[in-house]
């Protein structure tokens, strides 16, 4: 009856009038076929059927319409078993028990802060779950409450686990262990949540002298070297040394560390790179090799070519 | 096109040229001021990730009519007392530069029309946006415009929706959006800025999988014969932009999918290290 004459780009293939439901439902049923291929990775984008939901569950990006799974989200299609699910490859942080992170202390309420975590609501804090001094057993006093920023005040950077959910989904986090707690000496990085992936540890020690913690929110802790037997506390857990807001004196070399290995994460950040310390710490010698200063590496002719190098060298 | 718009059918040039040569919708060769046939669309051009520094950000442009748009969320919400229990506040603000329209003019934010704008444009996303995902949360919308010439609020719709997926955020569909004014009795789509202040007009906002309409905005008076051939042929071009953005946020998805992949080949690496 009609066509609609569609703009005309560089390889653009207009669809004069909408592509009846038949024509979808044979895609549903291709898509199938690419389920046992496990080496191509198939795309998806909101609204597009991925397959039917009485023979599949949906999971994280989808929702079931009419028999169908769709996507609600663009990204990569994954099937573990009988699950469908799509990621995105661009997305605020999501939240797994047992997860490491990295956040900032946002605020501070009637026994517990909120800490900013880079997710869709910021995560809990009790004052249960953190060590007070005296001892890990110790019981919580009402003056404890009242004298809450002397442990952590607005700003505070700490490293913590992710315990179980509160209600809505908001995070639980948990600081029970010699390592985690307040932060100091180092720097903080944001990248995107997704370019780092879940391993056995997230403490890195890089050989330049330099300390990683990285977040599985996307915030990573760059920091002076702590060797092993000074991390390890006494039984008396020493409250001033933990939640102590002074840093150590850096001497220069550390710090130009610290910011060689800053602008480094910058860079693969911007490439799209997932991170871990082997690729770090390969990218670190070049730059030492190259002797480019900790800003020149901020430079995108710089960047470009240490990202080549060290994905070529993978 | 531009160029034939440049020497050919300018419609300043038309204005200028004396009374017997007034703003034309549709010549005699049946073609448009600016060249178009009544069912074409103008260029269409989309880009996303244009300001990194937000969670989600996406550039549109019709024809010479251009808007960004920037999504930060879904994240804690600045008024808590806004905030509602089970599902997420999806907020919008738009500020129009002073440059965008033929005059320099300051508007201010707090501007009535800008408001509505900006409402209409939360009322549009708000039922699309799987928001009971996220409870208690905001989603914060900000759109810019960058330069006016007709279909803004298509444009705006556009921008916004593209600006989403780069975000992640769940939506059930694309929100495609097209204008449609009517001359005498031939519909035409996607109008210019001479064409939107002659012609009556309406914009529709679609979801084009399932045909699912989330916004109507007529401003001008149309005939109610006439109504629902401009507003099923809205409907029909809506699926076609569709299908443009589409193109789009698969060309990035495909790309950021491949320079992240370059990452797994030094997953082996990751199970040799020892725990500190």
């Amino acid at each position: 009856m009609f066509t609609i004459l569609g703009p005309v780009a560089s390889s653009s293939k207009w669809r004069g009038s909408s592509s009846g439901d038949a024509r979808r439902r044979e895609d549903a049923m291709d898509l199938d076929y690419d389920f046992d291929d496990e080496g191509v990775q198939k795309l998806t984008s909101p609204g597009e059927i991925i397959t039917s939901a009485t023979q599949f569950m949906r999971g994280h990006g989808t929702f079931v319409e009419d028999n169908d799974v769709v996507a609600s989200l663009s990204g990569t299609v994954e099937r573990v078993n009988k699950l469908v699910s799509v990621r995105a490859l661009r997305a605020r942080y999501h939240g797994e028990v047992g997860d490491l992170v990295v956040g900032r202390i946002t605020e501070v309420q009637a026994a517990r802060w909120k800490v900013d975590v880079n997710s869709h609501q910021d995560a809990l804090l009790r004052l249960s779950s953190v060590n007070l001094p005296g001892g890990v057993q110790r019981r919580k006093l009402e003056s404890d409450e009242l004298e809450m920023r002397k442990f952590f005040e607005e700003g505070d950077l700490l490293v913590a686990e992710v315990q179980p959910m509160h209600g809505d989904g908001a995070l639980s986090l948990h600081t029970r262990s010699l390592k985690y707690g307040k932060l100091r000496n180092g720097q903080l990085v944001t990248v995107s949540p997704v370019l780092i992936r879940r391993r056995n540890s997230h403490f890195c020690s890089l050989p330049c002298g330099v300390d990683l913690i990285l977040g599985m929110n996307g915030y990573i802790w760059i920091a002076k070297h702590v060797a092993e037997n000074q991390r390890e506390g006494e039984e008396g857990f020493d409250a001033e040394a933990v939640y102590s807001n002074k840093n150590d004196d850096i001497d220069m070399e550390t710090r130009a560390a610290i910011s060689r290995v800053s602008n480094l994460i910058r860079v693969f950040a911007r490439h799209s790179i997932p991170l871990t310390d082997t690729i770090l710490a390969e990218a670190y010698d070049w730059a030492v090799q190259q002797e480019t200063s900790p800003s020149d590496l901020l430079r995108i002719d710089v960047g470009d070519s240490m990202v080549a190098r060290v994905t070529a060298l993978a | 096109m531009s160029e034939m718009e440049e020497i050919v059918g300018s419609p300043f040039l038309n204005k200028l040229s004396g009374p017997e040569s007034r703003f034309e919708p549709l010549n005699s060769g049946n073609l448009r001021s600016d060249g178009r046939r009544p069912l074409e669309l103008r260029s269409f051009e989309a880009e996303l990730t244009t300001h990194p520094s937000a969670d989600g950000s996406a550039s549109v442009s019709h024809g010479l009519t251009q808007v960004t748009a920037c999504v930060y969320g879904p994240r804690e919400a600045k008024n808590r007392g806004l905030t509602m229990h089970d599902r997420a506040l999806v907020n919008v603000e738009v500020s129009v530069a002073p440059w965008a329209g033929e005059m320099r003019r300051l508007r201010s934010r707090g501007d009535k029309r800008t408001l509505e704008f900006a409402a209409s444009i939360k009322s549009t996303f708000e039922p699309v946006i799987q928001t009971t995902l996220y409870a208690r949360s905001e989603i914060d919308i900000h759109i810019h415009v960058l330069q006016l010439d007709g279909g803004l609020l298509q444009a705006s719709i556009n921008a916004t929706t593209l600006a989403l997926v780069d975000a992640g955020v769940p939506m059930l569909d694309y929100v495609s959006s097209l204008s449609a004014g009517l001359y005498h009795t031939t519909a035409m789509l996607d109008l210019t800025s001479v064409e939107e202040s002659d012609l009556p007009s309406v914009t529709v906002a679609v979801l084009p999988r399932s045909g699912k309409v989330t916004l109507v905005s007529m401003e001008t008076r149309l005939h109610v014969d006439r109504f629902e051939e401009m507003f099923k042929l809205a409907m029909e071009g809506g699926k076609v932009l569709r299908g443009e953005m589409d193109r789009v946020v698969r060309e990035r998805t495909a790309a950021l999918a491949r320079q992240m992949e370059g990452g797994v080949a030094l997953k082996e690496d990751d199970k040799m290290d020892t725990d500190l």
